[in-house]
């Protein structure tokens, strides 16, 4: 039956699946990420953004609430231009963000294995 | 009967009056559920002997429109004001709301005359000007949940079913949820204040029920009115409700009490859309939880016919919770008034 709306799921942290390592990896090598203030300039100018929904800002939205299952689809669509490290106003190095999250994901699997 | 003991802090105890109340009636609940209305003016009048006056010429609060930005808050103080010229009128000085949203309207606008003299100067003018009339401010102003609360003894005194499961002799589960205008926006004027609010709670323990305590006990039913007002944005509506309904569901409630009509409306319909989306139920052994108005309960423990309370407006099937108190009703009689007109018939979902 159509309704005309769904369900939602609560945006609440659900800590029983809270997965903090990759955060914890990437901090150590790029502390930079602290201090972002999640304003969106790196999505705004985003070439991967302009041409799929990859959003760099939800990325880290996902990496700090520890939500790391669609991690690897996410981070596959960056094009790894820089443009994002280029208009944040912070300084935040997110190009590498990106990298670190690929070597953490590597990392993490190849730990479990 | 002796009341039974619980402790509310001095803080959040709240005055009712005794006798000689206005009513107000609520525009979702006479739509919804006609039968509790009804059923708490026969209560009050043929159990209780109060005085009470429904008054046909009283009109919405408009606090719907309020709350989703549509009506001022001056026009919504001259309905008000106007109710309470009707009241003055008629020659009453205790104000009864039945619905939730009024009730927090009329406390509301009443604190703000309290502490903005001008502003209730202004609405005495605005409506002189405009009906011709003058009020006063009510001696006391309470929900009709409060009423019930506070005659819930001399219910249990006249009770024929007590909210006891006949066939084990165990007190029935019920899940009180609180109108979030009740107590929550000003704690003092609700009995128990908004986190150990009693007025539910009191009734199920004075007539034999258990009280049920789930981690989202104090969460919105749902109902809020931007939630639902646009059928797009009514996913948030149902998604606070089953948000509830998933906390309680591990404490297999037999049936769900509610003092605030859109709350009622909500936990009953929305736990049949969520069924017919995800095919979830959320009661005991895949049923869903019947829910109920206070006037309902009050109305059934005292021997009423479930179907003059308007059960059958419900859209989760109120039977087997009857069943289990050993309530007797009459399956041909459902759909029918009492001249044997049929008013159409529902299939209640748990039913099919």
């Amino acid at each position: 039956m159509d309704f005309g709306f769904s369900t939602l799921e609560a945006r609440s942290i659900d800590f029983d699946k809270f997965d903090g390592r990759i955060l914890r990896y990437v901090l150590q090598y790029e502390p930079s990420l602290l201090v972002c203030l999640s304003c969106g300039g790196c999505t705004a100018t985003c070439s991967a953004g302009n041409l799929t929904d990859f959003n760099i800002r939800r990325l880290q939205l996902m990496l700090r609430r520890g939500e790391v299952e669609n991690l690897q689809t996410e981070i596959n669509k960056c094009m790894l231009c820089g443009k994002c490290l280029l208009v944040c106003p912070r300084g935040v190095n997110l190009r590498n963000v990106v990298m670190l999250i690929k070597k953490a994901l590597v990392h993490f699997k190849n730990q479990e294995n | 009967m002796k009341e039974p003991i619980y402790t509310v802090s001095r803080d959040y105890r709240k005055e009712i009056a005794d006798d000689k109340y206005y009513y107000a009636r609520s525009c979702i609940r006479q739509n919804f559920f006609p039968g509790s209305e009804v059923t708490f003016l026969r209560v009050l009048k043929e159990n209780l002997g109060r005085d009470i006056w429904d008054d046909p010429h009283h009109t919405t609060c408009t606090g719907i429109g309020y709350h989703s930005d549509v009506v001022p808050f001056n026009t919504i103080q001259t309905v008000i004001a106007r109710q309470f010229s009707l009241m003055t009128e008629n020659g009453y000085e205790n104000f009864v709301a039945s619905c939730v949203t009024s009730f927090g309207m009329y406390i509301e606008i009443t604190e703000t005359w309290k502490h903005h003299p001008e502003q209730l100067e202004q609405i005495r003018e605005y409506l002189k000007k405009a009906t011709g009339r003058e009020f006063m401010i009510p001696k006391n102003i309470a929900h009709t949940s409060d009423i019930v609360y506070k005659f819930r003894m001399r219910i249990a005194e006249q009770m024929k079913y007590p909210l006891v499961n006949r066939r084990t002799g165990q007190p029935l589960k019920i899940v009180d949820h609180i109108g979030c205008h009740y107590a929550k926006m000003f704690p003092d004027k609700g009995e128990g204040g908004a986190e150990f609010t009693q007025v539910l709670q009191g009734m199920i323990k004075a007539w034999g029920g258990a009280t049920v305590d789930y981690p989202e006990r104090r969460h919105c039913c749902g109902f809020g009115f931007r939630q639902y007002l646009v059928q797009a944005n009514r996913g948030y509506s149902v998604s606070n409700s089953k948000k509830k309904f998933e906390s309680m569901q591990p404490y297999e409630p037999d049936a769900i009490l509610t003092n605030c009509p859109g709350c009622a409306m909500f936990l009953d319909r929305w736990q049949f859309v969520i069924s017919e989306m995800h095919g979830i139920r959320y009661g005991k052994d895949n049923t869903t939880i019947p829910v109920f108005t206070y006037e309902e309960m009050a109305g059934l423990v005292l021997g009423y016919d479930p179907w003059d309370l308007g059960l059958q407006m419900h859209q989760v099937d109120p039977r087997p919770f009857l069943d289990k108190i050993g309530i007797p009703y009459d399956n041909d009689r459902m759909y029918k008034t009492k001249t044997g007109k049929n008013i159409g018939e529902y299939i209640p979902q748990q039913t099919r």
